[in-house]
């Protein structure tokens, strides 16, 4: 394969595939080349099993051979965030705690993308245990951003962000749980989703705050983030927060969904705070929306806007305590030398294994729960979810989406945000109400920086109506060739 | 909601079974102290007679048949032990 097909879209080479014009196997070793190459100076991978993954390809174009090709991702490489379990392989959540942590199950999107023919390739970096906006809150190291390595490639599902822009994988996973797949998706110049809460079960999924965490696809395209979606979609029973949604040929619908539709631009998301480029580029976009007969509204989110990140951290914080406290050093991850007793092993085992920004987490989340703070913190700030949740409710009533920037600036220096949590957590200001409301949220590329660096456009949707979601954003993409540019290695 | 002072950060570590240097304590008494201070904002919001969300999936309560699955096997299980012996995990003597 020439070094410029190694961007193409999933769909294109499903097509390849299927035509016989490329082997799995050929489509393999390319992207394992162009990892070695690149690699060194992108770093989004923790980890990858070239061996495992060309038994994968081969079984492939064998099942094509015999005429029992599964459907358009056999065949295609897909990169798993380092938090999403596959039997047999590691799953260290870019964390000490989990160095040497060997999955004994596979997460069921896992089980689904095997069951579809997909290769799975390698584990991607993150922030540890997902929580952060940079990568840089990696055990193993930040990754660079392919745009420009001196610039964090976004969080947390940095490594599934850059891999996807560097040409070396086509498709990824990653988890959102406050913007995390779509502020990525933004900065690297890709399409990245959250889907609805409750859509893609979170069965294998490396908890880190439950009521919010969702799976979600990265992509070239939205009809790629389309067909990845339609891979992993729908009820588990393993996932007691499961919804029995239907769910339709993604990519199918995007033909039939032509609009127009009513977009509604919350005031609030383009005021102080949003880099004027990165606001030029988004109203650009609400431009192509008006133009094409769409009515575009200004609607006000104001307490979502004013009170979305501090509820967050209050809640995500709280839940990440309560699961991070099963690492405890006893029936897995890492477990201290240096303890003189059980309780003393417990201290020690998370005190080495723990990262800066998760201790933080967890010392914060203990507080807001504990006796005598319970309802001054968590209970009101699950209150003000309620509120939040109802804000959205009624503007989406008359709305069939909202437009906004997905992050108020482009990527930032590597270090430049990293000893200040709280300017850290404002970096999700558009993102993280999404979370808390548990609505579809997507990224695509509207544009670039006067210095080069993708800009990205966010889309909210109506609870499970990702096929609309999808469809909107595919209406503005078809128009725009941003996803035909690509960073040069 | 409570003044930012009220953070004990030895209290609350203890809570959490996590282990602080000197400097981390000071480090992440002062930090969460910035953020336990831009959280009261909350306490502007009017709240009264609202219901608290645990989560936005629009199912309440999951019931499945009570029979056995399968489940991870021994080895399975121990896999990612940090110690183990006799298809046991080892920890320290728990009784004297």
């Amino acid at each position: 394969m020439a070094a410029t097909s190694l961007h193409l879209p999933a769909a294109q080479l499903a097509e390849l595939l299927r035509t016989g014009k490329l082997s799995a196997v050929e489509l393999l070793q390319a992207h394992l080349a162009r990892i070695q190459a690149v690699e060194p100076r992108v770093k989004a991978f923790n980890s990858y099993d070239a061996a495992d993954a060309l038994a994968q390809a081969k079984a492939s174009d064998e099942r094509r051979a015999a005429g029992q090709a599964r459907g358009p991702l056999d065949g295609i490489p897909v990169g798993l965030k380092d938090v999403i379990a596959v039997a047999g392989q590691p799953l260290t959540c870019s964390s000490k705690m989990l160095a040497n942590f060997v999955s004994p199950y596979d997460a069921t999107v896992t089980t689904r993308l095997k069951a579809a023919g997909a290769v799975l390739l390698g584990r991607l970096n993150m922030d540890e245990f997902a929580m952060g906006s940079s990568t840089e809150n990696s055990a193993v190291g930040p990754t660079a951003n392919p745009w420009d390595l001196t610039r964090v490639p976004g969080g947390s599902s940095g490594g599934s962000a850059a891999a996807v822009a560097a040409g070396e994988v086509p498709l990824t996973l990653g988890s959102d749980t406050g913007g995390s797949i779509r502020q990525p998706a933004a900065l690297c110049g890709i399409v990245g989703l959250k889907p609805t809460y409750g859509l893609v079960s979170r069965y294998g999924l490396a908890a880190y705050a439950s009521s919010l965490d969702q799976i979600g696809p990265l992509a070239h395209t939205v009809e790629d983030a389309a067909l990845l979606l339609g891979a992993i979609a729908g009820h588990d029973e393993r996932d007691s927060t499961s919804f029995k949604a239907e769910v339709p040929d993604y990519r199918a619908e995007l033909a039939k969904r032509q609009g127009p539709w009513r977009i509604g631009v919350p005031k609030e998301f383009f005021g102080e705070g949003l880099d004027p480029e990165v606001g030029a580029a988004v109203r650009g976009a609400i431009e192509h929306y008006r133009r094409a007969g769409c009515e575009i509204r200004e609607v006000s989110l104001p307490l979502a806007s004013e009170y979305a990140i501090a509820t967050y951290y209050l809640i995500a914080t709280a839940e990440a305590s309560s699961n991070l406290a099963r690492y405890d050093g006893i029936r897995y991850g890492h477990r201290s030398t240096k303890a003189k007793d059980i309780v003393d092993l417990y201290f020690q085992s998370r005190a080495e294994g723990f990262g800066d920004e998760v201790k933080r987490r967890i010392i914060l989340g203990t507080h807001v729960l504990s006796s005598g703070y319970y309802d001054a913190y968590y209970l009101r700030a699950q209150k003000v979810r309620t509120l939040i949740r109802n804000e959205f409710a009624a503007v989406l009533r008359d709305c069939d989406a909202l437009l906004s920037p997905t992050s108020p600036t482009a990527a930032f220096k590597l270090g430049e945000k990293s000893s200040d949590p709280l300017a850290m957590y404002l970096m999700d200001i558009y993102t993280i109400s999404i979370n808390l409301a548990g609505l579809p949220g997507i990224s695509i590329p509207c544009g670039f920086t006067g210095g080069g660096l993708p800009v990205g456009l966010q889309l909210i949707g109506r609870p499970f109506d990702e096929a609309g979601l999808l469809a909107i954003a595919h209406h503005y993409e078809r128009a725009h060739d941003w996803s035909a540019k690509h960073p040069i290695l | 909601m409570s003044a930012d002072s009220d953070l004990n950060i030895d209290y609350v570590a203890n809570l959490a079974r996590l282990a602080l240097t000197p400097e981390e304590k000071a480090r992440y008494a002062r930090q969460l102290g910035d953020i336990l201070h831009y959280v009261e904002k909350l306490k502007q919001v009017d709240v009264t007679g609202v219901e608290p969300m645990a989560h936005a999936a629009p199912v309440f309560n999951v019931w499945r048949e009570d029979v056995a699955q399968p489940g991870l096997s021994v080895d399975q299980a121990l896999r990612n032990a940090p110690a183990q012996r006799q298809n046991r995990v080892v920890v320290p003597k728990v009784v004297e």
